[in-house]
């Protein structure tokens, strides 16, 4: 591959343009098929049996009745998703998660399955499969988890990432640690300390499609799969893998997908689906229920965070300090360590220390959420900055501006940084109208910054050339908010067309190569860098077809704004050729014209964000309510500005529900109280004023564009900028999330006592 | 030769630097000479590291060359939503 | 159990359809008729992506039994645009980019639809208020509510 990723400045034609989005149609006519739209001939109903319990044994299955129950034609339980993960222990961890072994690790874990040939059928065989738990004392609180005193939850677990090997099992599965300098120097500099503990609650990535699938497994040992999922790629090496296939007999198509913000980027219900039709010899439908989707899927970790930052008088920040608990669910994993990453990234430290805790506890697997762990990280960090420029005296924007990291600052976790955008948000914020809006009784104003790395990855797409000159672009990146939009805009920029002239799909995993999943905000940067090397390689083939039709020699031909041109005095008298006039000889030239691409999409640039919050709060009820928010972030380059604005509204209004209510609430016996919208409220339509939005554009050098990934980082300002509006609108510092009435009302009333 | 510079975490497997030097001239042969001149490193390197040059983060491109001077950094590698 | 036969209007069509007693309108809707516009996002009322009009009332057709629909009118997605020609909600809504994901968009294009034939000018917060029953979790309502505003202008104008 000789495509040159690098960042070169231009004039775009359609980039930047608001067109239409090519799905827009049957989305709001009801066509547009999602994961639960889609249904086979014979297809049965899957339904899944779960633990009620936190933490326990599972001593006996018995699936005896519930196969004899007329209309049931498949009964699973682990036994039928035998362990095929050959050590890959992530991959257990997932096979375990889909349906327990052992012990059932949380109340919602899959103990078993049914296919029945209705719901109501499936239903009965559920309750006809008998269970003998042995209980087992069960821990939620990440906190609690963390003493060793607290119910063990995987004996086998020894704390990694420690100086010396311990000997005793632990639910801290891990400690990382970044930084650079010395912090116990750098706090010796400073005049002014503020040292605090926070905590946030789990929350729910609350897509409003439940996980559904439809699954076909073949006698001949073919199967296919229909999925909403942010990466069917992903899906089809994990479900063959857990299933003993090979990926090549698995083909899996992306339906439709309702949201995800990181929750759909996990199996849960599809390899349980495939082992039923296997099993049935038949097609399955499983949809989760809205309590399952609570209950077994998602949720983000729920955080216990120490900061301490210090700085000298003139606002110069000498030492940064922070230990972060993050939980994972019953298993292994790395949140932490992202909390530890990113919780200083915005700042030029010379001092800087971060620590992270994996600790399990008996929740659900935590899954990605949006900028996964970096939110709470921020949530801390920002709250403690805000009160220590107060401290100083100084205006929060303003110290933050002193302290902002820039191009060749050291990141707290390591790597120097090219161009980067803090310190123009902030800038942006500084002057912003918002920011010398009056305020009424009872109102604060409040503001925060917030990091994301964005990924790139593993790509591969296809741009084929019909005869008649329009264009068929099939990409891999599962399209969560707009992309095909985006990167039809892309192609026809590349390709020098009209945008109509494009259409874009997403390819099923018999069609395209292997694709990364649409995390880490890459779909429109990982696709659109492979869809320009696509259009320029087909560009290639054009030149050289229309060089034939000419009977010249390909150098002298170029492509310019979607035409052939021939250059050179001795070519004079030729006209241009369009990309159709190509198009219409191609079976005489050589046959189809199509480009190709298939990269790893590394540079994605990093993407700071800025945020202003105007909160209310009634002193009587500790009630608090958002009434103005701006957003102010670096998008690199916006392919569709329109897109790019909903994605900084979306993850602002996801960071507001964050802050203000969301949480997942456990009872002593380790049940989750509210698995359902009404009790786990996420935002609506009354509860949000207009979120304004400021695109800034400074260019990722490692894009042509110089595109960042736009969709994450918008949910990590939120949690903190709320609460320093709540700070200052009710003198009170907040540092429980979510500040839900009850808890704010309490802040209050502590500080009139 | 190039400086590689570990995040914290790792120093624990190189005898608590967290700086070594290395002669490679690319990811791969980074990576290969790591594990064999820190043996510790190796489940590190096999569950995933991603290689910062000169602030650009790779996680995938074996071939990716190290620039003489360049400031390589490893870093773990991230999920995301 | 025995079939309920009901005979209904969808769209302006009659419909016979046999179902099961306790069987919701939402899954009639969408595994018998083939009508999937609806979605299914909670099951208890909440979300609002099931949203039908029935006999010019709002509803959740999670919430409505398939045997109550006999003798009245219901109204869905699917029935919103004439022909090719989209309903100026609809066509609003692609303009705005008043949706992302796409899952709740049909219940959301009910829901205003009820709101504007009944207040054909609605402030802002009073759309606020109308779709407070309909969740989104992608756009954060904002444009949304700027393309039911957009669209009352022009259906006022029509």
């Amino acid at each position: 591959m000789n495509f040159d990723p690098r960042y070169s400045a231009r004039n775009f034609a359609s980039v930047g343009t608001r067109p239409i989005r090519p799905d827009g149609v049957d989305k709001v006519t009801g066509r547009a098929r999602y994961g639960a739209d889609f249904n086979m001939a014979g297809q049965l109903v899957g339904r899944v049996l779960r633990s009620p319990h936190a933490h326990a044994r599972i001593a006996k299955i018995d699936i005896s009745k519930a196969e004899k129950l007329a209309g049931v034609k498949a009964v699973i339980t682990a036994a039928d998703l035998p362990d095929l993960t050959d050590g890959d222990a992530a991959m257990y961890d997932v096979l375990d998660n889909c349906m327990a072994r052992t012990k059932a690790l949380y109340d919602g874990h899959a103990v078993a399955a049914v296919a029945a040939i209705d719901a109501r059928t499936a239903r009965q065989a559920l309750k006809l499969i008998e269970i003998e738990y042995e209980l087992l004392p069960h821990v939620t609180d990440v906190d609690e988890a963390a003493k060793h005193t607290a119910p063990l939850i995987n004996d086998a677990i020894f704390t990694e990432g420690l100086e010396e090997k311990p000997v005793k099992p632990s639910n801290v599965t891990k400690r990382s640690q970044f930084g650079h300098g010395d912090v116990h120097q750098g706090f010796g500099h400073a005049d002014f300390i503020v040292e605090r503990s926070f905590k946030t609650e789990q929350t729910h990535q609350g897509y409003i499609e439940p996980h559904a699938c439809v699954a076909n497994f073949s006698s001949d040992g073919t199967a296919d799969l229909w999925v909403c999922t942010q990466g069917h790629f992903v899906y089809r090496q994990h479900c063959a893998q857990l299933l003993g296939m090979e990926a090549s007999k698995l083909r899996v198509t992306s339906s439709e997908i309702g949201g995800g913000f990181g929750g759909k980027t996990h199996v849960w219900a599809e390899p349980v689906a495939l082992a039923l039709s296997r099993k049935a010899g038949r097609p399955v439908k499983l949809v989760m229920t809205r309590d399952e989707v609570f209950r077994a899927s998602g949720p983000t970790s729920a955080t216990s965070i120490d900061v301490k930052i210090g700085a000298r008088k003139d606002g110069t920040i000498t030492a940064a300090e922070a230990t972060l608990r993050y939980s994972c669910g019953p298993y292994a994993g790395s949140w932490a360590e992202i909390g530890a990453m990113t919780a200083f990234a915005c700042y030029k430290l010379d001092n800087v220390k971060t620590v992270g805790y994996e600790v399990l506890v008996n929740r659900p697997k935590t899954a990605a959420y949006r900028a996964p762990s970096a939110p709470m990280a921020a949530f801390a960090v920002e709250s403690a900055v805000d009160e220590l420029a107060k401290k100083i005296g100084m205006d929060p924007v303003d110290f933050r501006i002193k302290n902002a990291a820039q191009e060749g600052t050291r990141s707290s976790y390591g790597p120097v940084y090219g161009p980067i955008g803090i310190g123009p948000t902030l800038e942006a914020v500084k002057s912003h109208p918002h920011m010398k809006a009056p305020l009424g009784p009872n109102q604060g104003r409040g503001m925060a910054c917030g990091f994301w790395f964005n990924f790139g990855g593993q790509t591969c797409t296809d741009l084929n050339i019909g005869m008649d000159g329009s264009v068929s672009l099939a990409v891999g990146t599962v399209d969560v908010g707009g992309s095909r939009a985006s990167l039809s805009l892309v192609a026809a920029e590349e390709l020098g067309i009209d945008y109509s002239q494009v259409k874009a799909i997403v390819a099923d995993t018999s069609s395209l190569g292997y694709n990364d999943m649409t995390d880490g905000s890459r779909g429109t940067f990982s696709s659109s860098m492979a869809t320009i090397s696509a259009a320029r390689n087909a560009i290639k083939i054009l030149r050289e077809r229309a060089a034939q039709m000419w009977d010249i020699a390909v150098d002298d031909v170029v492509w310019e704004k979607g035409h052939a041109i021939a250059k050179g005095e001795k070519h004079g008298n030729l006209g241009k050729l369009s990309l159709k006039e190509i198009a219409v000889e191609s079976g005489k030239t050589g046959g189809p014209i199509a480009g190709h691409s298939e990269l790893v999409a590394d540079g994605a640039g990093v993407s700071f964000a800025t945020h202003i919050c105007d909160i209310e709060v009634d002193p009587d009820t500790g009630a608090a309510r958002v009434i103005r928010y701006t957003v102010v972030q670096d998008a690199g380059k916006a392919v569709h500005p329109t897109y790019v604005e909903g994605q900084y509204q979306g993850g602002a209004a996801q960071g507001i529900g964050w802050a203000l209510n969301e949480e997942y609430i456990y009872g002593k016996d380790g049940r989750l109280q509210n698995a359902g919208f009404l009790d786990y409220r996420i935002p609506v339509c009354s509860d949000l004023p207009m979120i304004d939005t400021q695109i800034l554009e400074i260019p990722n050098p490692n894009h042509p564009y110089g595109v960042r990934g736009v969709g994450e980082t918008s949910i990590v300002p939120p949690l903190a900028a709320i609460a320093n509006a709540v700070s200052n609108a009710a003198g009170v510092r907040m540092t429980h999330i979510p500040m839900s009435p009850p808890r704010i009302l309490a802040a209050i009333e502590a500080a009139r006592a | 030769m190039v400086e590689v510079t570990l995040w914290g975490s790792l120093a624990a497997t190189t005898g608590g630097n967290s700086k070594v030097e290395i002669e490679a001239k690319d990811i791969r042969e980074l990576f290969r000479k790591l594990a064999e001149q820190y043996p510790g490193l190796e489940p590190w390197i096999e569950k995933g590291i991603a290689v910062a040059i000169d602030g650009t983060i790779y996680r995938d491109t074996w071939s990716k060359k190290l620039p003489a001077g360049a400031e390589i950094f490893l870093l773990p590698r991230l999920a995301g939503g | 159990m025995a079939g309920v036969a009901v005979s209904t209007t969808i769209n302006g069509d009659a419909v016979e359809y046999l179902c099961q007693p306790d069987e919701t309108l939402l899954d009639v809707l969408r595994d018998r008729l083939g009508l999937t516009g609806a979605k299914e996002g909670c099951g208890t009322g909440d979300c609002g992506a099931c949203s039908i009009i029935l006999d010019d009332r709002l509803v959740c057709s999670c919430l409505v039994l398939g045997a109550e629909a006999e003798g009245r009118r219901v109204e869905t997605i699917e029935g919103m645009a004439h022909g090719d020609t989209l309903h100026p909600l609809q066509q609003k809504f692609l303009e705005h980019a008043a949706l992302q994901c796409g899952i709740c968009t049909p219940g959301f294009l009910i829901a205003a639809k009820d709101l504007l034939a009944k207040n054909p000018d609605p402030t802002e917060e009073e759309i606020r208020f109308g779709l407070a029953g309909n969740l989104c979790r992608c756009t954060g309502y904002d444009k949304i509510v700027r393309a039911v505003q957009d669209a009352a202008i022009v259906m006022k104008g029509a």
